[in-house]
């Protein structure tokens, strides 16, 4: 079923696995070193450097915006690489995530208990999804390049739930079927 | 001899890079549409309509078909009466790839030290293979790859006595390992025989044949269809959603091997499979 969402995200109960999604709002890219700065700032007492809380990350490390552009090509990475710092994002409110592949048992055990959705975009779509993009900007870790944590504001950014919020897998449901 | 110089060198490797990662190699541009036309998944043919859409606006709009815009694997074939001039071809080709990442707006997806990785900046160095052929001319392929897929790869080193059969039980092993985290729809290149090393090296050119055109080897050719019907009958689909498209085309190279041996390497690809060849 098609259905609309804003950010944040504040009612994900009625979001299913298999769902087709248009999110419109603000999201925030991370991903693999911004994860370990972020798990490395929490371990030290620090601060994230935004506010987590029913908020959605999306994996995604752009290419270079060309002068007329707002992003470069933004699709999804690989969401499991991200899977070791998950549950620790999870406990403090995190309610969305969105990449592509499935996750580890832990991290969904956690996004049931803190009720949060991963979202799957299409992996190798990365100049259609950067349509979606309407602004971006560097948050923090700006040495990362790439890496660097965005602040992105989407409109009906495409995407399909692929993991809901009672644990319910659609990459395991079809290898199921299989 | 012939003379060839660094310049001719470096600015075909900066125009095939860019080639490389804002339109797609025509045979895998093809086949998506093919599987687009068959998907009977809705969301798998939803995701392939994606694609679709998202090579137009690549070629359209100037932006990346996809934002990991790869390591570059560079094929180097030098015909033996070339002379190179004004420089050292591997720094040439690194240039090339420097100033088509630059030039390009392509992503620096390098780091210096596996450990220690900190980012190179300009997306060098490549990986560069070379062999010396008859001939005065330069035959360079370059195939910028994607991790999410080069992650997923395998080598396995099978029994002479595991046949055929051993083969395709590890490479649907592999693919199903792979998942959606390869981006289905995928290229499956698969190197069989030589040693360790050589079978990787198969397996990564293979994914740089034209995925229409299969095996001359009888035998081959067979076991090339009969895994790509195989991959097509497990349902992983378009993005791992489900469907009937997993895979594109399956590719395999062959090397004679030692008698104790029978080294399997599959190396997997992407829908985004970038190859762009050039004779100078
Ligand atoms: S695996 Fe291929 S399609 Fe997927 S993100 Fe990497 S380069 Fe892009």
């Amino acid at each position: 079923m098609d259905k609309y969402i804003k950010t944040p995200l504040l009612n994900i109960n009625n979001l299913e696995a298999g769902d087709y999604v248009y999110i419109t709002g603000v999201i925030y890219s991370a991903r693999d070193a911004a994860h370990k700065r972020m798990y490395e700032a929490l371990m030290s007492g620090e601060d994230l450097p935004f506010s987590i809380k029913d908020n959605i990350i999306y994996y995604m490390g752009p290419s270079p915006a060309r002068k007329d552009q707002i992003i470069g090509s933004a699709g999804p990475t690989t969401a499991s690489r991200m899977d070791k710092y998950t549950p620790r994002l999870l406990d403090m409110g995190l309610s969305g995530m969105i990449g592509k592949g499935t996750r580890g048992s832990e991290v969904i055990e956690s996004m049931i208990k803190n009720k949060a959705v991963y979202f799957a975009a299409t992996g190798g779509a990365g100049a259609l999804l950067s349509k979606c993009i309407k602004e971006s900007k560097v948050i923090a870790y700006d040495d990362l390049g790439t890496e660097a944590i965005h602040e992105l504001y989407v409109e009906n950014f495409p995407l399909i739930v692929a993991i809901d919020s009672k644990g319910k897998n659609l990459y395991e449901l079809h290898a199921q079927i299989s | 001899m012939r003379n060839i110089s660094i310049e001719e060198i470096i600015s075909n490797i900066k125009d095939m890079c860019i080639e490389a990662n804002y339109k797609l190699a025509s045979d895998v541009d093809a086949s998506i549409r093919d599987a687009y036309d068959k998907e009977i998944s809705p969301l798998g043919k939803r995701v392939l309509g994606q694609l679709l859409d998202n090579l137009d606006i690549a070629e359209n709009d100037l932006i990346p078909i996809c934002q990991d815009t790869g390591m570059v694997i560079v094929f180097v074939a030098i015909g033996q009466e070339v002379h190179i001039e004004g420089g050292f071809l591997e720094e040439a080709i690194n240039e090339g790839i420097r100033r088509g990442y630059q030039e390009g707006y392509l992503r620096k997806s390098i780091v210096s030290d596996p450990l220690i990785r900190n980012n190179t900046q300009d997306n060098t160095p490549g990986i560069i293979h070379y062999d010396i052929v008859p001939g005065n001319q330069l035959e360079i392929t370059i195939s910028p790859k994607g991790f999410g897929s080069e992650n997923m790869s395998r080598i396995y080193m099978l029994k002479p006595s595991d046949e055929d059969q051993g083969i395709k039980k590890t490479v649907l092993e592999t693919v199903k390992l792979a998942g959606p985290n390869a981006c289905p729809p995928i290229v499956v290149g698969i190197g069989i025989g030589g040693s360790f090393e050589k079978c990787a090296l198969l397996a990564k050119r293979a994914l740089t044949r034209d995925i229409s055109i299969r095996s001359d080897k009888p035998h081959i050719r067979k076991l090339e269809e009969e895994l790509l019907s195989a991959i097509n009958d497990m349902g992983i689909g378009p993005a791992g959603l489900g469907g009937r498209t997993t895979a594109l085309g399956v590719n395999i190279e062959t090397y004679p091997t030692h008698i104790a041996g029978l080294p399997v390497a599959v190396n997997i690809g992407c829908h985004v499979n970038r190859h762009v060849t050039r004779v100078i």
